[in-house]
């Protein structure tokens, strides 16, 4: 328990007031007023004859989702570019974190870390646009391709939906990797080294070691990592957005769901639309943020005395 | 060294311990090239001229680096540096202010008792994963009825309410900020807000400037909320711009000027990581939510 000291509760509320007033005004407020504009009937048409804004209820929720408006075909695209991306990252990452914290193979592992992280650090516009450059017909993937297989043709990556799919999944995967990896060293070096030695002794091989203990051990981790980079997914929109521009091309196969909102905000500007489109984002992510909430929240009475900080 | 086993068993043990070493530097070695190729092609396409870019692909340098840095330059509805300006004024501006507020904030929860504190910790768990994109709308709206529209405040001032970064201090705190330090200082008559400024956040640099760092990148990379925000030629951040150079008729391009353009982007933020990247690795783990 912590020391008594009530004399000294106001500054606590004085040291928390620029938070929260910061957090009502810039997130708060937007917040009740996106929601308030989802029952409103609210757009532009042809850029100058503004119609609304009319009071319509809940109309807004049942038209986004008629079958015209292919709100479900873009929830599909994002779990798709997602899971594409995210089955390699988590395959990789526990492969490469369990063999960083191996005790018996000491691998120096420094300038790999700092290699599989680089690209997380990127702007993810920029790293769009750089794969677009190598991708495009006469970037450097096409010449090597043309080089290797003698076609006189390139290859059009950009007009094909699977392999622009592929591009924007592999993007994805690069940048991640390098951070789960790490997320998950920390959490296998928290396990008791102790299990280890025994399993050793035992005679354990590394692949049931790391199948009856690692795996079991960080599970908690692993559903941390599973839930933030689902909601991270579905936000997914530099990326493919500039590979794709707009999400236009292939008949919208790698348009996200953020890219949809955004065209409801800035290109077509209907409020209306936007605001349902942005509950419904909101209530996916907090059903996603709930489960972690619950996770980290069981954890906590063990986390007082950690026998194993992360990095220290 | 090798483990406690009949000598036999030692043997092929050692023999299979270090196949399985070379197996494992093999695949990491190949995925660092995998992750190091795409800026590779980037820092050597920089400095080749167009026509031998579109040529066919190569590793050896070419001598037009200079060259197509002033073609950048010359373009003058991307205006390169001008927006170079403005994401580095954003991104510090954004950093500090997240990261002095939100330890401030995490302290208060940390330090003091006060009758809030426990519900209000647990608010800020709960925002934390919320997307900026589901208040986007409300915000854009807001920003535009308040003349805020193309300035940098909706950009830099929300970021004085970051969760993620308060939750990271908060950590870093209840494993290495004892309240016994607050206490002493009462006793010597510092004020409550003297000691946080000059006895506390030394205490802290480590776990500070991981933040800012991570904050900086965040608000560097941002581009979904600065490209509502910011539509004025001379108020764009640089993935705006990006997002410009890639919807303009990218076939027409010079395309020694779009790597240029893109490494101008990407090199700064980069070769400050690998300056720090020690430091930075060791942050993320410390981020970690801890088993």
């Amino acid at each position: 328990m912590h020391r008594k000291s009530v004399s000294y509760a106001k500054w606590g509320y004085i040291f928390i007031a620029p938070f929260f007033i910061v957090f009502a005004i810039f997130t708060l407020v937007p917040l009740v007023s996106t929601f308030y504009n989802s029952l409103f009937e609210n757009y532009t048409v042809m850029g100058y004859q503004q119609i609304g804004p009319n009071f319509v209820g809940l109309d807004n929720f049942s038209t986004i989702f008629d079958e015209e408006n292919d709100l479900g075909k873009y929830f599909v695209n994002t779990f798709i570019l997602w899971i594409a991306g995210f089955i390699p990252q988590i395959f990789f990452s526990l492969l490469f974190a369990s063999w960083f914290t191996d005790l018996r193979l000491k691998l120096k592992t420094g300038a790999y870390k700092v290699i599989f992280y680089l690209p997380n650090v990127i702007m993810a516009a920029a790293m769009g646009m750089l794969f677009f450059t190598m991708f495009s017909q006469n970037g450097p993937v096409n010449s090597i391709y043309m080089k290797i297989t003698g076609s006189d043709a390139p290859y059009m990556f950009f007009t094909h939906a699977n392999s622009q799919r592929a591009i924007i999944a592999l993007i994805n995967f690069l940048m991640w990797f390098g951070n789960t990896t790490i997320m998950l060293m920390a959490a296998i070096n928290g396990i008791d080294p102790s299990l280890y030695e025994s399993a050793q002794i035992d005679g354990a091989n590394p692949t049931q070691t790391f199948f009856k203990i690692t795996l079991p051990l960080i599970r908690p981790i692993l559903l941390y990592v599973l839930i933030t980079s689902l909601i991270g997914g579905l936000q997914m929109y530099d990326v493919p957005q500039i590979i794709t521009q707009d999400g236009l091309s292939c008949d919208r196969t790698s348009m996200t769901v953020v890219m949809y909102l955004q065209r409801y905000l800035s290109v077509s500007k209907n409020y209306g639309m936007a605001g349902a489109l942005s509950v419904i984002l909101f209530i996916v992510a907090a059903v996603l943020s709930m489960i972690i909430f619950t996770t980290v929240q069981e954890r906590e009475p063990k986390k007082k005395k950690p026998a194993a900080k992360g990095g220290k | 060294m090798a483990a406690p086993v009949d000598a036999v068993g030692q043997q092929s043990n050692a023999r299979s311990l270090l196949i399985r070493r070379i197996i494992c530097y093999v695949i990491l070695t190949l995925f660092a090239v995998i992750a190091l190729i795409p800026f590779a092609i980037l820092l050597v396409n920089m400095t080749r001229k167009t026509t031998d870019i579109q040529k066919g692909f190569s590793l050896i340098p070419g001598d037009y680096l200079i060259k197509n840095f002033k073609t950048v330059m010359s373009k003058h509805d991307w205006k390169m540096l001008n927006s170079l300006k403005n994401s580095l004024v954003i991104s510090f501006s954004s950093s500090l202010l997240s990261v002095y507020f939100s330890a401030l904030t995490a302290y208060a929860i940390h330090v003091y008792d006060f009758k809030l504190r426990k519900p209000l910790f647990t608010f800020i768990l709960m925002i934390m994963m919320v997307p900026a994109q589901v208040s986007a709308l409300g915000f854009v709206n807001l920003m535009n009825s308040w003349h805020l529209t193309d300035t940098f405040i909706p950009l830099i001032l929300p970021s004085i309410a970051a969760p993620a970064t308060f939750f990271f201090m908060k950590q870093y705190m209840d494993s290495s900020l004892p309240l016994e330090i607050v206490e002493a200082a009462r006793i010597d008559g510092s004020g409550e807000f003297r000691t946080f400024n000059f006895l506390i956040t030394p205490i802290l640099k480590p776990a500070l400037a991981v933040q800012m760092i991570f904050t900086f990148v965040t608000s560097w990379n941002n581009y979904f909320i600065p490209a509502l925000i910011l539509s004025d030629k001379n108020k764009r951040t640089l993935p705006i711009v990006i997002g410009i150079i890639r919807s303009a008729d990218y076939a027409s391009f010079d395309m020694g000027a779009v790597y240029m353009s893109i490494g101008i982007s990407i090199i700064p933020v980069a070769v400050v990581y690998l300056i720090l990247s020690k430091f930075i690795i060791r942050g993320i783990a410390l981020g970690a939510v801890k088993g």
